[in-house]
């Protein structure tokens, strides 16, 4: 998935498809944002500037679905689950979370460098009748799991299924594609296999073949030098990249000493050491 | 028996063997993992088989195609239809949401009738013939103009079917709430002569200088609007916008400039004035200018001299040469008023100003640039049957001609100038500035019958309650409007049964007409409104059934339009923040939360910000050099001349000094936990002021002070 933080408006509609899409229940008060289960969650971000020189950006994020050191799938989340209820799909690189199996003693939240899962505090509960609009593809949660974006995966499986009544292995682009994609209403979000060349997502990130020589942790770093992702240095290997022209904002997405930006900053990939 | 070491040993060596042997341990086991995993409690949502329906949503102005995902009869999802000539795919956050308000917790399920304050439910037949009796009434006493009609808006054939019975009745008392596309109209009205409206051709546009319009965060036709955004980069269009706040659009723009609150207008006329003086307005277009270019141009050289302009906008002079040179020189320039949503409370003089720079620049009806389109009427009413009462009443003079207007002589009269209220999917005892007043008008009219589907301000203030469908439950026909350059019309269709005992706002007025009898009924022969609805778009409705749309403008219009600078040319007033306080509160139009009919889903209220809304307390944006010696976070009250209120402070750096910001859309007093008793509705504290040009209410912001709570 790769985001564009100039497209984007901050106006919600992804992270509405996805509580529609996804049943994510909704409480009386939820103000307390650490305890609001939002798979998609839009961050405000400032330059830090004083007025009038201040910018201020939208930076949606979903769960990162990190492929971990050298991408061979020891996610910061699925190395720590005692109960093995998250796991990696080395087919789809997507972590998956198994709600039946988590019994809830949240560590790979604190293994998640992105705040991306969220635990169910209490049972869901819908005004009387609003369960009626629940979608049967995806199983309501109950109190004491943790929980987190799929990518949508149930969709996934509806587009397998596809392909599979269609005889064919090759699932279409626009066959599987997640809620939060489909409703953006800017465009801002392109999803798809980041490994097929033919894939828009693939011709926008470039992703490098080669491990990052600065950090060989690093792999699949995007050659476009308008793209970058969250704690990128970490060597988590997110799958999900983001866009933005502005230089402060490519900034903002990993911490750096001083001058450490300034070294970095021109660096995309192997190619860049050519 | 003697229990010695050897038996003791035994005994316990057979214990462990038999208990790790017997089925039972891991039996309990076993249980207790199925008992621990099973959560009954928890819905286990049917499965069925999917089906896609296709309808519009009318949420807001916008007039976006959906596409509804349906397991059996049940609708699950909510998604943007691609093949839809102003969304295009795509849908916002309210429109997705749109299945919460089904079952939304403030429905109304059944006729209600207000009985010492309480409401009671009563059969359709009961409150029908109850509504006819009293409208019965009135016309004996040979007063119907004392029925008053309030819509939303004046589109469509709902509005339509208003207009038609409050003809047929003999009352001329329909009055609409502001919203951004009446002002268009009265600006294109002002400007180009009356049967006009404004289109923005926001998608071709090179430059588009916005004078506050929020147009990625809800202003005109959203989704159509964020893609008009989204492809500003590629093809170098430049987004300059002036407002006091860093909103959501000024971030994305190329360039914000800070304005002082309420001097937009202002600054439009000077601009005018550059455009003029430096001889770059569009000499071709310049031939279909009457009223008086000239009398227009020599009062802005005097009365808004650049110095001056400067001072009262907070803008450099050098600053407001710059942005109006390089508002002439684009080649597809395009300049947007309406503050915020551009609904409610605006300026006709602002939006003549603003739109006056879009005329200099001569790019009118052409691509990239904005559009006097004629507005197209294709509904085919029959002519209302008149008897001598209506006919007598209907050449009576309107009582007011604003909503607002209407509840002050409600309020200054006794007894009330309304006998009877009808007021339709509009809650001007919240959106209105001051809402006390509405519901003081409210009360003092005898009878007020409110169609709604939810038990809002309005609902609550009324006598009786006809609930009326969603609209994903019934027909409608919706017009394209607010700015948009496409003139459309989609149909609204239901996908699901009604979930309650409600009815389609037609078909609970054909009843009623039908129940008053005489020309009333012979006013409304149709059965129900499908067959009404068919009858009165004859020209559209098989390509409304069959595609879901119909384009009733093939091209867009072309060929220069006569422009009348005569408004302008008297110099109206500028409606600045009224009040002796030192700082300005102006209201803030936040995407995530809608502002009028309905009140936000419980899903669009959970993505608001907990620096908008934490606990049940708002915060209102202030700049920390104007909240010196206070605490971020903290508690202040906020003292407007209209009233005061307890908020909290979010120290902001994108909001001028002196300025507040407060977000509109809240605190809200109906019973809804999940949405209504959240923070504060600025419109309370904001009293209206009527701009004499337009006779409308023009604050859009009012003076106020903070002090330590």
């Amino acid at each position: 998935m790769v985001i564009d933080l100039d497209k984007c408006t901050g106006c919600g509609s992804c992270t509405v498809s996805c509580m529609a899409e996804n049943n994510i229940p909704f409480k009386e008060d939820e103000s307390n944002k650490k305890d609001s289960l939002t798979w998609m969650r839009i961050y405000k971000i400032t330059n830090g500037k004083s007025f009038p020189d201040t910018e201020t950006v939208y930076l949606p994020r979903p769960c990162q679905h990190c492929g971990g050191k050298g991408d061979h799938g020891h996610s910061p989340c699925v190395t720590v689950c005692p109960a093995t209820a998250t796991d990696y799909g080395y087919d789809t690189g997507i972590v998956s979370q198994i709600y039946t199996r988590c019994f809830g003693c949240r560590y790979c939240m604190a293994a998640c460098p992105y705040h991306a899962r969220y635990f169910n505090w209490w049972d869901p509960v819908w005004p009387e009748g609003m369960e009626k609009y629940l979608s049967p593809n995806v199983s309501p949660r109950m109190r004491g799991v943790v929980e987190k974006c799929s990518f949508c995966y149930h969709r996934y499986q509806l587009a397998r299924e596809q392909a599979y009544y269609n005889e064919t292995d090759e699932i279409p682009e626009d066959a599987y594609q997640t809620a939060c994609t489909t409703a953006c209403p800017a465009g801002a979000i392109i999803f798809g296999d980041l490994n097929n060349p033919s894939h828009k997502i693939h011709q926008v990130v470039k992703p490098d073949p080669h491990p990052d020589p600065l950090n060989q942790d690093v792999v699949r770093k995007s050659r476009n030098p308008k793209v970058f992702r969250l704690l990128e240095r970490l060597g988590t290997n997110p799958k999900v990249y983001y866009i933005s022209e502005r230089e402060w904002i490519r900034k903002v997405g990993d911490s750096y000493l001083d001058g450490e930006w300034e070294k970095v900053k021109n660096h995309y990939g192997s190619a860049s050491h050519d | 028996m003697k229990v010695d070491r050897r038996s003791f040993l035994g005994l316990g060596l057979g214990a462990v063997a038999g208990i790790a042997i017997s089925p039972v341990g891991a039996k309990l086991t076993d249980d207790s993992s199925i008992w621990t995993q099973n959560w009954p409690w928890t819905p286990v949502p049917p499965d069925g088989k999917i089906s896609y329906d296709q309808s519009v949503c009318t949420l807001c102005p916008g007039t976006c195609g959906i596409k509804v995902r349906k397991i059996d009869d049940r609708p699950v999802k909510i998604e943007g239809r691609d093949a839809f000539p102003v969304n295009y795919g795509g849908a916002c956050l309210h429109g997705i949401a749109g299945t919460q308000y089904l079952y939304d917790p403030s429905r109304v399920k059944t006729p209600l009738k207000k009985n010492n304050g309480r409401f009671e439910p009563i059969s359709w037949e009961e409150a029908i013939s109850l509504v006819a009796k009293r409208l019965g009434k009135i016309r004996e006493n040979q007063s119907p103009d004392t029925l008053a009609c309030i819509t939303d808006t004046d589109q469509g054939s709902v509005a339509g079917l208003f207009r038609h019975f409050m003809a047929a009745f003999g009352s001329p008392n329909h009055v609409t709430m502001q919203t951004l596309e009446s002002w268009l109209a009265l600006t294109a009205q002002t400007l180009h002569g009356s049967g006009h409206t404004l289109g923005f051709d926001l998608d071709h546009a090179d430059f588009i200088l916005s004078f506050g319009a929020g147009f990625i965060e809800g202003w005109g036709s959203p989704v159509a609007f964020f893609k008009a955004n989204a492809g500003r980069r590629k093809r170098d269009a430049k987004l300059y916008q002036i407002e006091p706040r860093l909103s959501t659009t000024a971030a994305a723009a190329d360039r914000w400039i800070p304005i002082n609150p309420g001097t937009q207008a202002d600054l439009a006329m000077a601009m005018c004035g550059i455009l003029l003086q430096e001889n770059l307005f569009d000499p071709e277009f310049a031939a279909g200018f009457r009223g008086g270019l000239n009398r227009f141009n020599a009062m802005v050289k005097q009365k808004y001299p650049l110095e001056q302009v400067a001072a009262i906008t907070g803008i450099s002079a050098a600053d407001i040469k710059k942005t109006a040179l390089a508002f002439a020189k684009a080649k597809m320039p395009v300049a947007i008023p309406g503050k915020g949503r551009g609904d409610g409370a605006q300026s006709l003089k602002e939006f003549a100003a603003v739109h006056t720079l879009n005329c200099l620049t001569g790019n009118i009806n052409k691509k990239g640039g904005t559009f006097v389109k004629p507005v197209h009427n294709y509904l085919a009413f029959p002519d209302p049957v008149q008897d001598t009462v209506a006919k007598k009443g209907s050449t009576r003079k309107k009582i007011a001609a604003s909503v607002q207007e209407l509840v002050t002589k409600v309020n200054q009269s006794d007894p009330p100038v309304v006998d009877t209220l009808f007021v339709y999917n509009a809650n001007p005892c919240y959106t209105l500035n001051e809402p006390g007043q509405a519901v003081k008008a409210f009360e003092k009219i005898p009878f007020v019958v409110s169609f709604s589907s939810f038990m809002d301000e309005t609902a609550l203030s009324s006598d009786m309650i006809l609930p009326v469908s969603t609209f994903l439950e019934r027909f409608e026909d919706v017009p394209s409007k607010a700015g948009l350059a496409s003139s459309v019309v989609g149909l609204a269709r239901p996908v699901v049964d009604p979930v309650f005992d409600t009815r389609s706002p037609g078909d609970a007025l054909i009843r009623l007409a039908k129940a008053c009898g005489g020309t009333m009924a012979q006013s409304f022969e149709w059965d129900n409104y499908e067959t009404c609805l068919k009858n009165v778009v004859p020209g559209i409705w098989g390509a409304l059934y069959k595609k879901g749309y119909a384009q009733i403008l093939q091209d867009p219009p072309t060929g220069r339009v006569e422009t009348d600078f005569a408004f302008l040319a008297d110099n109206p007033p500028t409606i600045s923040p009224q009040g002796e306080f030192d700082l300005v509160l102006v209201p803030i139009d936040n995407m995530r939360v809608l502002s009028t009919v309905p009140a936000s889903s419980p899903f669009a209220i959970k993505t608001v910000s907990d620096r908008v809304i934490k606990n049940k307390d708002i915060f209102v944006e202030i700049n920390p050099q104007t909240a010196k010696g206070l605490k971020n976070g903290g508690f202040v009250t906020l003292t407007t001349p209209a009233g005061s209120a307890t908020v909290r402070l979010d120290f902001n750096e994108g909001i001028m000094p002196g300025v507040i910001g407060m977000v509109k859309g809240l605190g809200h007093w109906f019973d809804n936990k999940y949405v209504a008793g959240k923070g504060v509705n600025v419109n309370e504290l904001i009293s209206p002021v009527i701009e004499p040009g337009s006779g409308l209410d023009a604050a859009f912001g009012i003076k106020a002070r903070i002090s330590k709570a």
